[in-house]
This record gives C-alpha cells, structure tokens and sequence, in this order.
C-alpha cells in the first residue's frame, strides 16, 4: 500500500479507533466484526463499504492490518465528503474532514467528535486533572495553546517528525490534536521517563489502559473519575512514536495496541464507576427514604406490603411498566413485599429514573439489600437471577464480595428457619402471592360453607377457624366445621404432625369432621388393624347394624361411604338389613348397648378409614350411595342409642351433628375420631394412608432436603440459589397438595349436606 | 393450534377432579399428521395453563425435560405475580422472565 499521510488529529483519531476495534489487544489485527461495525455506522451504503475495504487491501490480506484500518477511515472519510473513492484520494485530498461513525457502538467516536469540539473546557480540565502532563508534548500544530501542558518539548520533537501534512487542523480539532497528542505524548512521557510525570504516571505506566484513557478522557463528561482516565494515559507509551503514521510502522502499533488494550479497560472500569456511583446512595438519601418507610411501615423490620408500595410508587408518576421493572429488581427475595433495604433500593432507582437514568438491567451491587432479617420472612426464595447478574457484569464483579459475605450467612440462617417454619406452619414461608391465593381459596370454601343450610356445619366452621388459626396454615374452616370435635381432634392431630408433614395437618383440617382422623401415622397402623376389626365388624355390624347405626348416626355420610369402596357395599348391604332389623329392635336396647362397645372399637377404625378415605373424592361417589342406604338405617338406631352411642355418634357424623347436639353428647374427640376410622373399613383406609403416605412421603422427601440445605452456610451462593429454588418447589408442591385437600373436603362437605337432607327426610319414616 | 390444545387441556381438568394440579400431561396424541409437534400441558393451582409446543423433529425431549422446564417456568411466572404492578391476564413484559424463557429454549435447541 502507499505511503498513508495522516494529520495529528487523524492519527490519533485512527488509532483510537483502531484501539477500539481491537478488542483482542493484538495491537496488530483488528477484529472483524467491530471493524464492520464501525463501518456500519459510518452510513455509508454498503458497496461503498465493500469497496473501501478492497481499496484498503482487507480483502485481500483477510485482515485489518493497522494500516489497512487508517487507509479504510481515510477513504470513509473521503466517500463521507463525498469524494470519489480512489486510492490517490487517500493523500490527495485534502481538509478532509474526520470520518464520522454514527452508531452506539460508535459512542466513542461520537464522543471524540463532541469533545474534539468541546475543546478547551475539557483541556482546561484535563490539563488540571493530569498534574503532571508534562510529557504530553503539545501537538505541535498550531493548537498548542494548551498552557497547562508544560514538557511537551520532547514530544513536541516528536510530532514535528510526523508526516502531519496540513495545518489545517480547524480549530475544533485542533483540541483534539492536543488530546490526541496528550495521549501519545503521555506514552511517550512513559517512555521518555519523563521527568515531570512523577509519581502518577510511573504507577499508570504499568496499567495498559492508554487508549481507553483517551477515550475515556475524551468522553469526557463521563463521572468517572479522570484517574482512571490518568491510568490510560499513563500507559500509552508508545503512543508518541505513534505521531508517525505510517502504515508499516511497527510503533504505531505498538502505541495503538497498548491504546487499545487500555481503551477497553478502561471504558469498563468507567461504566462500571458510572454504575456504581451512580447508584450509591448517599447517607441523606437514605435518610429519607427511611423516613418515608416509616410512614408506610411503622416497623422498620417489617415488610411493606406490595400493594401499599404500588400506590406509593404510582405517585412518582413513572410508567408502570418501569415500575414494574423497578419492583423486579429491587424485590429481592420475590416475596411481594418490600423490606427496608429492598424499598430504599426501589426508592432509589424511581429517583434515579425520574433523573433520567437508564434502568439497570440487574440490582447494582451497592443496592442490593442485606438478608440480614429475612429470617422472619422465610423468604427462602431469593431471586438467585438477581444475585447471579449482579454479579456476572464486568462492572465491578469483585465489589460484590462485600454483599456476599452478607448473603451467604443470612441464606443459611433463612433456611434452616425457613425450614423450620416450614415444618411447622404447612405454608408461612413464601411467598404472599401464593398465601394470597391460600387466602382466597380459604374465603371461597368458607363462602361456600356459609351456603349451607346446615347450621352444624357453621357452628363448626367457628371451630375450625379457631384451629386453622392455630395451624397457622390454610385451612378450611367451612371443611372443619362438621363437628366439634373435628376441630378438636385436628387439635391434638396438628401437634403430632408438626414434626411431620405438612399434609397431615392439612388433611386433618382439611377432611370433613368424619374424616378428622389423626395424621397419616396413626391410621397407618390401624390400618391393619382395621382389617381384621373390619371383618369382624363387618360381622358385628350384621349383628348390630342397627346398634352401630344408632351410634354412629349415620355414620358420618361422607365417611363410611368414602373410605369403603369394596366393604362399602358389603356393610352398607348388612347396614340396611340391619336397619330393618333395628326398626323391630328398637326395644332392644340393652343389647345394643354390649354390643356399642364393639362398635367404639371398630368405629374407631372405621372412622379412622373412613376420614382417610374420604379424602379420594373417586370414591365419595360411591359412598355417597352407599351412605344413604346406611342413613336411612342409622336413623332408627339412632334414636335408639342414645346415650351410648353419643360418643360414637359425635364422630361419625357430620351429618349426625343435629343428632349428636341434640344427644348433648360430646364426647371426647379421641373416641370419635377412632369410632370413624373403625366405622371405614381398612380397605378404605388404605388407600387414604397410601395416598397420605404418597402424599406425605413426597413432602417428607421434599422436607428432607431441605433440611441439608441451609447446612450449607458458606457454601457457594449457587448452592444457596439451588436451595432456594427447592424450597420454591415445595412450595409449590405444598401448595398443590393444599388445593387437593382442600378439594376433597369439599367434596366431603357436599355429601354431608346431601346425606344430612335425606337423613332430615327419613327421619318421618323411621319413626313410623 | 393452540386453542384446541386449551380445549384438551380443559377437558382433562373436568374429568380428574381429585389431583388438581397435575404437573404435567403429556399429551403427546396432539399429534397432528400434517403438523408433528407435541403439546405439553401443565396446570398450576390457580388454574393457570401453561402449553408448551414443541416440534417433533427436536428429537423427542425427555419427560423430566419437560417437567423441569415448566417447574421453571411455573417458578418464573410467579415470581412475576409477586410484582404488583403487573395484572393477572395482562402480557408479561418482564425481562428477567423474557431472559429465563429464552434461555431455557436456547439450551434446549
């Protein structure tokens, strides 16, 4: 290629652009894509671009060699005059403007246009940040008016050897020659060992951040700092052998590569500054935003509910959909609520769009809240996506070991008391979204209770409540409702499950007071035992059918018929035999009474069974006719019995509820809830134990794990992020299994509403 | 293509009452003779759909694929629920959502 005679400005212009493009810091090839890039945003059409490239001898050599790139900007300077591209152009033509790159990517350039025009202020300012620039020889063009630079003797006599050709730099330029020339010099101060530069640049000198310097210099307006930009300068070196442009020469690679390499790090540590300070927030902002916490949160470690933040964040008048961004980044741990941290952190960012900053695509680091007190929240489910891109930008990735440290011991400690609660209370963790929905679930089925004719089921309801609130979890009050003693007997059941699973409890409070049989455990056991009581229930019940019906009452509608799906239709056939036999017997009362206490013991199992099975709704279809041939039985028994069967009948019965109250008997919760498993036949409990035990296996399974999660203090925060995704899961998965349950009981309530009316309607008969 | 999907995925709903939240189906019989792409469903417990359509010619994802990716996706959508600016039923316009999705289909392809 021919000689290439480049003004100072252009030579410097170029090399910062070539230190741009060469990302890779060879200093020798510049990477494709960004040339083609710049290319780009040089607008010009792209045959214009295929051709300057051809010109420069890219295409033919494969690559941009350092003179193929200064050739490609002269001729895209002279296609932006509108010149003809020719290779005589390259030096023929003369005052020819800088090309000009228009593109983001381009914001350099932009940038080195806009402050080669902005001239002395920021040479003024340079000059007073550089102490000591006093290598930087002042270009000698003409432009050097820059006062403040002193030394530049030497590389003044550099200059002059460069093939500048025309004085023409016009006087916007001529700032940029002298920065231009600053930061050649600076490198040639480097290696001069100037004597002015003193104890600033003999550090910088080291840095390889020259070029980025300039760049960043020349940004100018930039917060950074000017040191970083002091740290670019002071390690071009080589940039004032640079003031020769020749193509070929060797130190003008040299000096751009070295530009180069510390353009980039130096643009990063300057967007990472510009990041941070930005975001940092001062002592007075904090101050306020504290104060405007307290007045939405009197509690300064507790939460702001999210909609409370939404009004108060709707009033900054941002859009939503930045608010809604805003929400996202500074929600930490997702939970729907704000701590303090997290409102300053949102507070902040508002303020800081509201300025006209951009919204950051991930929480900067000095906003990220500190977990200390999220053990309250339980919020296990940190937002491992936020701490991971927080962390993952070049900007300042080491700042975010100070959070981390913070995070890593507060995860730990959330999830062992995550963990904790979470055994305790089946669903206080999380997340408010999905106990919100728990809520609301909860207020449909007591809505839906309230429907109900049956006065029992809403005395009951008040029970429940009192025990959900117990629970602490969601419980169905409308579900619970059925008998008192439901309620007591989730009582006793909730603390043997709080060591257990969650469902447990969930179903205790969840299946219909029949059905209130103990946790899973229990059954379990039983199970076997209801078999073999079963069968000889099965026989005592064809023997006192009307003796167990009277005491059972109907056993509870929704129980026996449930939990039974294959003994169903065998004790239900004896119950109504039995029942027919019970209308003649009713005067034999005193055998039914020896025989009542076979039937505590079987009811119990039953009961049990039944209250298990009743929570597969597949097979409340079947008891549901097998219930109604057993109320009808019951009936006369029931009034039959009424003393002894008090006890049996509180049990069973949701729909004997009427009947027991009016029986006055209450008997102990214990006793009716085993009077129900006994009334459900084994069978039935079976498969109720086995799906708890599926059930409550899963969550155990799932419980279990988390236990060896919070263990991991110190761990690796990816191990903290992966518990916590875990524990998101139980969630989900308790969540789930909450729905069922709460499903089930719903269908246990309707078959005692229904079973209850025909009970109210064959009453008349039996009395007959 | 979708639409009748959401007519399947209702009808599974009204047929099995009792596991209300089924994780997933695999309703691989949506197989078109024209179009081959299987159609994944997946309810949550508020009843909220997520259909996931995938081309056969992917070679056949694994079930727990599947169901990873819409644990994921479950997990996504209600982090994004918790954001109380946003509207149930309005298009997500989360970004950190919009990242996750795109990943997650990236790392499958």
């Amino acid at each position: 290629m021919e000689g290439l005679t480049l003004s100072d400005a252009e030579q410097k212009y170029y090399s910062d652009l070539f230190s741009y493009c060469d990302i890779e810091s060879t200093k020798k090839v510049v990477v494709n894509g960004r040339v083609l890039e710049l290319f780009r945003a040089a607008q010009l059409p792209n045959d214009v671009v295929l051709q300057i490239m051809e010109l420069c001898g890219a295409t033919r050599l494969g690559y941009f060699g350092r003179s193929q790139f200064y050739i490609a900007l002269k001729l895209v300077a002279v296609a932006q005059s509108g010149f003809p591209l020719r290779v005589e152009s390259i030096n023929t033509v003369k005052d020819l403007p800088l090309p000009r790159f228009v593109a983001s990517k381009n914001e350099q350039e932009a940038r080195h246009a806009t402050s080669y025009s902005s001239d002395s202020e920021n040479q003024g300012s340079y000059s007073g940040v550089i102490p000591p620039p006093p290598g930087r020889g002042q270009v000698k063009k003409g432009s050097v008016s820059h006062d403040t630079v002193q030394p530049r003797t030497s590389a003044d006599q550099q200059e002059p050897t460069s093939p500048v050709v025309s004085p023409q730099q016009s006087p916007p330029t001529s700032p940029h020659t002298w920065r231009k020339h600053n930061r050649h010099s600076s490198g040639g101060n480097n290696e001069r060992s100037l004597a002015g530069p003193g104890p600033f640049w003999s550090p910088f000198g080291e840095a390889q951040s020259g070029s980025s310097a300039g760049d960043a210099v020349w940004s100018g307006h930039s917060p950074p700092p000017p040191q970083e930009n002091w740290v670019s300068f002071a390690d071009t070196p080589p940039t004032s052998t640079l003031l020769t442009m020749h193509p070929a020469s060797v130190q003008d690679q040299t000096t751009v590569r070295t530009v180069a390499s510390a353009t980039t790090a130096n643009e990063i540590r300057r967007q990472s500054s510009s990041y941070d300070d930005p975001w940092k927030i001062t002592d007075e902002q904090r101050q306020y935003y504290v104060n405007q916490f307290k007045t939405i949160q009197p509690d300064l470690n507790g939460f702001i509910p999210g909609s409370a933040a939404k009004e108060f964040f709707t009033k900054s008048k941002l859009p939503i959909l930045e608010l809604s961004h805003i929400w996202e980044l500074s929600d930490f741990d997702k939970d729907g609520a704000l701590t303090l941290d997290e409102f300053c952190a949102a507070f902040h960012l508002v303020v800081a769009r509201k300025n006209g900053y951009d919204l950051p695509e991930k929480l900067p680091e000095s906003l990220m809240p500190k977990l200390i007190d999220l053990e309250d929240s339980a919020d296990v489910g940190d937002q491992p996506g936020e701490v991971g891109y927080s962390g993952s930008p070049a900007e300042a990735p080491p700042s975010k070991s100070p959070s981390m440290p913070s995070l890593n011991q507060t995860w730990p400690e959330l999830n062992q008391s995550s963990e904790d609660t979470a055994i305790v209370h089946p669903v206080p963790i999380r997340m408010t979204p999905s106990k919100i929905h728990m809520q609301e679930m909860e207020l449909k089925r007591t809505g839906s209770d309230h429907t109900n004719p049956t006065s029992p089921l809403l005395v009951k309801s008040s029970d429940l409540s009192e025990e959900n609130k117990i629970n602490s979890s969601v419980k169905f009050a409308s579900g619970n409702t059925v008998d008192g003693y439901s309620s007591s007997d989730s009582f006793t059941s909730d603390p043997e499950q709080i060591g257990s699973n969650v469902t447990r409890q969930r179903s205790h409070s969840g299946t219909s007071p029949d059905n209130t049989a103990p946790p899973p455990p229990p059954p379990r056991p039983q199970p076997s035992h209801s078999r073999s009581s079963s069968l000889d229930m099965n026989r005592s019940f064809t023997v006192t059918t009307g003796q167990q019906q009277a005491g059972v009452v109907a056993q509870p509608p929704a129980v026996p018929p449930r939990p039974q799906p294959s003994q169903a239709p065998g004790p239900t056939v004896h119950r109504p035999v039995d029942a027919d036999g019970l209308m003649t017997h009713t005067s034999t009362s005193p055998q039914q009474i020896p025989e009542q206490p076979n039937f505590a013991d079987f009811s119990q199992f039953e009961v049990f069974a039944a209250s298990n099975v009743n929570e597969e709704q597949d097979d409340e279809a079947e008891k549901h006719s097998e219930v109604l041939p057993v109320e009808k039985a019951s009936d006369p028994a029931s009034s039959l019995r009424v003393a002894k069967t008090d006890s049996k009948i509180e049990e069973k019965t949701a729909a004997s509820v009427p009947a027991n109250v009016s029986k006055g008997t209450t008997p102990l919760a214990p006793p009716p809830k085993p009077v129900r498993r006994r009334l459900k036949s084994e069978d039935e409990l079976r498969p109720d134990v086995d799906e708890h035990t599926q059930k409550t296996g899963v969550l155990a399974a799932v419980l279990a794990s988390q236990p060896s999660i919070p263990r991991s203090i110190g761990k690796d925060k990816k191990a903290i992020q992966a518990s916590i995704r875990r524990n998101k899961e139980t969630n989900t998965v308790l969540a789930r299994l909450n729905s069922e349950l709460q499903q089930q009981l719903k269908d246990v309530l309707e078959e005692r509403i229904s079973l209850e009316v025909q009970l109210e309607q064959l009453r008349p008969f039996s009395h007959l | 293509m979708v639409h009748t999907s959401l007519d399947v995925v209702d009808e599974k709903i009204s047929t099995m009452g009792k596991a209300l939240v089924d994780q997933r189906e695999l309703y691989l019989g949506l197989l078109y003779p024209t179009e081959d792409y299987k159609v994944y469903g997946y309810v949550t417990n508020s009843k909220v759909k997520f259909v996931m359509v995938v081309d056969s010619s992917n070679t056949a994802l694994r079930d727990n694929e599947i169901r990873s990716m819409f644990r994921k996706l479950h997990n996504s959508y209600t982090d994004v629920m918790c954001n109380p600016f946003y509207n149930p039923g309005d298009r997500i316009q989360s970004r950190a959502f919009d990242s996750m999705v795109t990943s997650m289909m990236i790392q499958v392809c």
